[in-house]
């Protein structure tokens, strides 16, 4: 469900205002993010879009607190009501896996090798429901039928290694749903997959989205897997949200010129023989924070104008915005 | 520059076959390193590469695909199987008409997925171009001044870019170094393994049209590997899909794409993630994962996930039907008489 089509007065599982992280090392600052604001109501899933370096891994962890000492995170990030930024580490801890959980692109690094899926399972619902060890149990068999792992009773007692990859992506997904969490953070959770296993887990993770009326942030790079899993879909370049709107009309017809690109960039079927179009250049190195439009080296419809000043995220349509002088001009044309 | 090799046998002879081409690769453990068994990566692959095409090689990992291109390269060497390169047996200079290693390693070139192991991280990209050339008898400033010309055709301009180091440039412009080296010896044939698959996708399609523009330019065939369906039935001329060591499916790109014949090829097409949010799919096409290829199924390898699996499926392995010129498919239901019910039933 989109968030526009929700009742107003809910409050929203994430509200993020005016975010900004940059990492600090002796040699270098990278500003990895330059200012995002989001929104996610109960229930929806936004997918974010982007390439690497856009800075859309470093926004779903600032969710979390998952960045490293070295990162200097501002601005207002708030999850299922509470201020993360303002949490301690006991209360993180809780916080983590209760009413928030992640998943990862790579398993075999987000599970721990030494303890059987069961036990990882188990122990998270002990950690957070303070459940007895065989409830606990009896809990982790649920789940593991629940992301649909054949024969579940002996996968229990599986380690990690034993699993072949698209049943290590359910395990740990059944670990991240231990505790019904409101909020799933999926960090490129498909990627590592082959195609005939990654549908399977976009599925599975529809399904139980539904299911369970999770919100989930699905952080991709790849537009078919946008298209399959998202209700909104925010695509990032250089650190800020460029372009945000409802996945069909996103996919249909993009408005800034970056989107575009990308989806211009995106080879698909009924293309061949046809050259590609392709976004010239390579995005900003991230060392200082554009001044004017991060984009605009690249950017086939550039005027004079984009250089003065950072465009604004604008609105275009009753539930679209783009953050482009051009398209807000457009917008604004269209009105009169 | 110098031109390629002259070619032999004319444009119908095939740049590159191999037949009933075999890699196992044994696994040792316990005690005194005993074989314990034995992953059979290729197992049986007979292809041919026709001049100036594109061959697409698609499949899953652990279906052969790599081990494909580093056997194709003579990286490794095949444990049975022939290779015949313009109609020269491969690595035999020992008989008459044979092409000896060194000459077919000159000929044939080949392009790895991640751009940075590939390259020696302490020679500037213009010394890791120049250094086939050198190797094979080019003087050093000839050698030197091929590369240069060879980087401006892959787009990085020398002045600014000859003395850079790999760690200089970025995911996209390496590719484009690796692509640069490969074609340093003017060989005739590039075997592309994942080229574009580390890249973002803007980046992606620079280097798919500098693919094309190169092979146009330099007159050269390529074997193309790749998962990404997309990418292959974009650059691809014909198709190859493999799994589990063996040709399931090969036929025209169009052909494939339009009318899959075996039910592995139709799985992987439906796949593929929709762009379209109207068109999602409500069922996967597959359940489970590609099986191990250390104990691969009997019979077709492809049963144990097949929905139209039958018993003959698993006492005999498929052999492959021609299901229009040059189109086949190795599948029961695509072979009349096979035993198969439903065979012949899916004959284009």
């Amino acid at each position: 469900m989109s968030a526009v089509l929700k009742p107003a007065n809910e409050a929203p599982l994430i509200r993020l205002r005016d975010l900004h992280v940059r990492f600090e090392s002796r040699d270098r600052t990278v500003h990895a993010v330059n200012g995002v604001d989001l929104d996610l109501a109960a229930g929806e899933v936004l997918c974010i879009l982007g390439e690497s370096g856009s800075g859309k891994s470093v926004t779903l962890r600032a969710l979390m607190k998952l960045l490293p000492k070295t990162a200097k995170v501002t601005g207002e990030i708030q999850v299922a009501g509470r201020d993360v930024q303002a949490m301690n580490e006991g209360q993180l801890a809780d916080f983590r896996g209760g009413d928030v959980a992640m998943i990862f692109q790579e398993p075999m690094t987000a599970l721990d090798p030494v303890f059987t899926i069961g036990r990882q399972i188990a122990e998270t619902v002990q950690r957070h429901e303070g459940a007895s060890r065989s409830t606990a149990d009896a809990r982790a068999l649920e789940l593991l039928e629940l992301v649909q792992i054949p024969s579940a009773k002996r996968r229990l007692s599986a380690y990690p290694h034993e699993l072949s990859g698209g049943l290590r992506q359910r395990a740990m997904i059944a670990v991240a749903l231990a505790c019904r969490p409101k909020l799933l953070l999926a960090d490129e959770p498909t990627t590592a997959l082959d195609a005939t296993v990654q549908i399977q887990v976009l599925l599975l993770l529809r399904s139980l989205q539904e299911q369970l009326g999770m919100g989930v942030v699905f952080v991709t790079h790849d537009l078919g897997v946008a298209g399959e899993i998202a209700d909104r879909v925010a695509v990032m370049y250089a650190g800020k949200v460029v372009e945000e709107g409802p996945v069909g009309a996103l996919m249909a017809g993009p408005l800034h010129p970056y989107a575009k690109g990308l989806l211009g960039a995106t080879v698909h079927a009924g293309m061949r023989g046809k050259r590609l179009t392709t976004i010239p250049g390579a995005p900003p190195m991230l060392d200082k924070v554009p001044t004017g439009c991060a984009f605009a080296p690249r950017c086939p419809e550039l005027i004079d104008c984009c250089h003065n000043g950072v465009p604004m995220l604008k609105p275009f349509g009753p539930d679209r915005l783009a953050r482009c002088i051009r398209v807000a001009a457009r917008a604004a044309q269209g009105e009169k | 520059m110098p031109p390629p090799a002259p070619d032999h046998g004319g444009a119908a002879q095939p740049l590159l076959e191999t037949r009933g081409l075999v890699k196992h690769f044994p696994i040792r453990g316990g005690l005194f390193g005993r074989q314990m068994g034995e992953v059979r990566a290729v197992d049986g692959v007979s292809l041919s590469v026709r001049k100036g095409e594109t061959l697409g090689i698609v499949g899953e990992s652990g279906c052969g695909k790599s081990t494909m291109a580093r056997l194709l390269m003579r990286l490794l060497d095949p444990g049975a199987g022939e290779m015949i390169f313009d109609g020269e047996p491969v690595g035999r200079d020992d008989l008459a008409g044979g092409i000896s290693l060194k000459e077919y390693r000159r000929q044939v070139q080949l392009v790895f997925q991640d751009s940075y192991a590939s390259l020696n991280p302490r020679l500037p990209i213009e010394d890791s171009i120049a250094f086939a050339p050198e190797v094979h008898g080019v003087p050093a400033g000839e050698a030197r001044e091929r590369a240069r010309e060879l980087l401006a055709a892959v787009g990085l301009a020398p002045a600014q870019f000859a003395r850079r180091y790999p760690h200089e440039l970025s995911g996209g412009q390496r590719q484009r170094v690796n692509i640069a080296r490969a074609l340093a010896l003017r060989p005739r044939l590039v075997i592309l393994d994942e080229p574009v698959s580390a890249l973002d996708k803007s980046v992606e399609a620079q280097v798919l049209n500098l693919l094309v523009d190169l092979k146009e330019s330099f007159g050269l065939t390529y074997v193309f590997i790749s998962h990404d369906l997309n990418v292959v039935q974009y650059i691809s001329d014909r198709v190859l899909v493999m799994y589990l060591g063996q040709v399931a499916e090969e036929g025209p790109v169009d052909e494939i794409y339009a009318r899959p014949a075996h039910p592995y090829t139709r799985a992987l097409l439906a796949s593929r993630p929709s762009m379209d949010p109207a068109q999602r799919r409500t069922e996967p096409p597959l359940t489970g994962d590609p099986p191990n290829p250390v104990n691969p199924p009997s019979g077709c390898r492809f049963r144990t996930r097949c929905p139209f699996a039958e018993a003959v499926c698993a006492d005999v392995p498929p052999i492959a039907a021609t299901l229009s010129p040059g189109h086949t498919a190795a599948c029961h239901m695509a072979l009349p008489g096979s035993g198969h019910s439903k065979a012949g039933g899916i004959a284009a």
